[in-house]
């Protein structure tokens, strides 16, 4: 399965996808980039003149490239044509670093510590272009095919 | 293992992951993990995890599938020990 192949079945549209491309994949993990525009919706209101990327979205950013994509990739084998994979978040811990400002790109690296009976728990960190550490946690969610 | 102690031992495996506080406190082998003590799915998997290590057995779908309450929880565990 390509990587282009993943971000295709990605179950998110604009506004709400936060992954651009995919370095690297494997069953142990992956490494993948957004790149936060500055027309993003929620500039408008986090916060007022003060455009600043809210930390529910990078960890949703975080969770779609560190659970989502690395998810499609380990179920490659259940996917069919035009599958349709449900799939839900069930926790996450974050702790954040930095801000993420409008034209920021980050990098999103994600390594696997449990995948079985379609929950996957992820050890995710997300870096800024300057390679410094923006946010750092875990997130679980389950997964369908 | 015997019923009492098995019992005793799933209860600590489950109380991380319980919302109903009260349908804990009255546990028995008849307790659902969904329907009475309000377990996410997710944690459903935490409770299989755990009961791996707790016993070291190795548990499959079907038996995650058959692990609706304590009975069968009891049941499966007891016929992995015995395997």
């Amino acid at each position: 399965m390509t990587t282009s192949e993943i971000i295709a079945l990605l179950p998110y549209q604009k506004p709400f996808l936060f992954v651009d491309g995919i370095d690297a994949i494997s069953e142990d993990g992956i490494t993948g980039y957004y790149k936060f525009k500055s027309d993003e919706p929620f500039y408008d209101g986090h916060f007022k003149n003060n455009p600043l990327t809210p930390g529910v979205i990078l960890t949703e950013c975080m969770a779609q490239i560190g659970l989502v994509c690395l998810g499609i990739y380990l179920s490659k084998d259940e996917f069919k044509e035009n599958s349709n994979p449900q799939i839900a978040l069930t926790s996450h811990e974050m702790d954040f670093y930095l801000p993420v400002l409008p034209e920021e790109k980050v990098m999103v690296i994600s390594e696997k510590e449990v995948f079985r009976f379609n929950k996957l728990k992820c050890k995710v960190k997300m870096l800024n272009e300057k390679g410094e550490l923006v946010a750092r946690g875990l997130i679980s969610g389950m997964m369908k095919t | 293992m015997k019923k009492d102690e098995l019992i005793a031992k799933l209860k600590t495996i489950i109380a991380p992951y319980i919302q109903d506080e009260e349908a804990f406190k009255d546990l028995s082998e008849d307790t659902d993990f969904v329907k009475d003590l309000k377990i996410n799915s997710a944690n459903l998997v935490d409770i299989i995890l755990d009961i791996e290590d707790e016993f070291d057995i190795r548990l499959e779908n079907e038996d995650m599938e058959q692990m609706l309450d304590v009975k069968s929880a009891m049941a499966i565990v007891n016929s992995k020990l015995e395997a």
